[in-house]
């Protein structure tokens, strides 16, 4: 009973966890952490063989497939804690934990009887106990399960295939689409900014800097921008580089006279809002600084 | 040893379980959650199969895992094919069927 009391709060509190967390990621990694702790359970109630399955397919195969499938899809959206439907969160919290007061309840008014212990029964070795029973009484349901895995796995692979509907785009079609696109919406056709160009550092997490001093979106990961780990430079090490550069300061400080011959200035003055919400992009602590002016 | 402790645990396990699949949106966490149930009803197999003396229970608890790993392949295919077609892996995006 030791590693009983021991492994129920971690697992209850694994969980709990599964519930609370913002990442996906996050949430399978607390699975792995409950899924372990049912395998030590097992290996407890005298279950050598569920033991060793429960690591290997649970904790290897089908958590790995979880975030093999997390790396795949990336964030979006639906890691966000909003609730879409109004008190949906709350109903659903309370009819659930109605339904585990009606079990626990209903459970504890059982008697389950004395325990008699898998000792007589494990007498040749668990595998081989194990081994007996599946391959006689439940040798039918054993062969029904081959019919499964077979079936999962070609629905799998016929879910999971894309038919090529269009041709293979050569480099000399993508040259003429993005000429194409430039000649009737104005997009540039060149490559997108580098991260890093004029910022802190040349990480891929800082963006580039137009020249109000704002980051430019297209110049990071769409994934990075989901997940908030972007990074802008501090406005004093953007008037630094400004300093050096020869051109007026950006900053907290607020510039209201606006000289024709500088453009940088006249951008300054009146920032134009990126196309994108930089709040979006940039820290929250540090959102809106850049363009902190006016 | 005794049988109720870990039964309870299976319980709130279950009822975690329960509240995770109602109450998450992301259609991977979704799925997590309904892992979570299976594998809180694969211990109280493990257990009655303890308490009762036999391997029955032990051979349930493994068609259930059998039956969890073929559900979890054809499941995350399905919101891989979904989010192939609509970009999003939330379960309030595919609201398609409703109308």
């Amino acid at each position: 009973m030791t590693a009983f009391w021991i492994l129920a709060p971690v697992m209850v509190i694994a969980a709990l966890g599964i519930l609370f967390v913002r990442k996906a990621v996050h949430a399978a990694l607390l699975l792995a952490v409950v899924m372990v702790s049912l395998a030590v359970l097992y290996a407890a109630l005298e279950a050598p063989f569920l033991f060793a399955v429960q690591i290997i397919v649970y904790t290897g195969a089908i958590l790995m497939l979880f975030l093999f499938v997390l790396m795949l899809v990336g964030v979006d959206a639906s890691d966000s804690v909003v609730e879409t439907i109004r008190g949906q969160r709350l109903l659903a919290t309370v009819v659930g934990l109605l339904f585990g007061a009606t079990l626990v309840i209903s459970l504890s008014q059982l008697t389950f009887g004395t325990v008699v212990g898998l000792d007589a029964a494990n007498e040749g070795g668990n595998v081989e106990a194990l081994a007996n029973l599946l391959f006689s009484r439940y040798v039918f349901a054993f062969e029904t399960t081959s019919a499964l895995l077979i079936t999962a796995a070609m629905g799998a692979m016929l879910l999971a295939h894309r038919e090529r509907l269009t041709a293979k785009l050569g480099q000399r079609e993508q040259a003429a689409q993005r000429m194409a696109d430039y000649a009737e919406t104005g997009r540039h056709p060149g490559p997108l900014p580098a991260p890093g160009v004029f910022a802190r550092h040349n990480a891929v997490d800082t963006p580039a800097l137009l020249p109000d001093g704002s980051p430019s979106q297209a110049s990071i990961s769409r994934v990075l921008a989901a997940r908030g780990a972007v990074r802008t430079a501090p406005v004093e090490q953007i008037n630094e580089v400004l300093r050096q550069l020869g051109a007026r300061e950006v900053g907290p400080a607020p510039s209201t006279q606006v000289s024709q011959e500088e453009p940088v200035i006249a951008d300054d003055a009146a920032p134009a809002p990126p196309a994108e919400a930089p709040g979006d992009i940039s820290r929250p602590d540090l959102a809106g600084e850049p363009e902190g002016d006016a | 040893m005794q049988t109720e402790p870990y039964i309870l645990l299976s319980a709130i396990l279950f009822t975690i379980g329960c509240i995770g699949v109602l109450v998450r949106r992301n259609a991977i966490v979704v799925f997590m959650c309904v892992e979570l149930m299976l594998n809180a009803s694969n211990l109280a197999l493990v257990t009655f199969a303890k308490a009762n003396g036999n391997l029955e229970g032990q051979i349930a608890a493994f068609f259930v895992m059998v039956v969890a790993a073929a559900e979890v392949v054809v499941g995350l295919a399905i919101i891989m094919t979904i989010f192939r077609a609509r970009r999003s892996a939330s379960v309030d995006d595919a609201s398609l069927l409703k109308y």
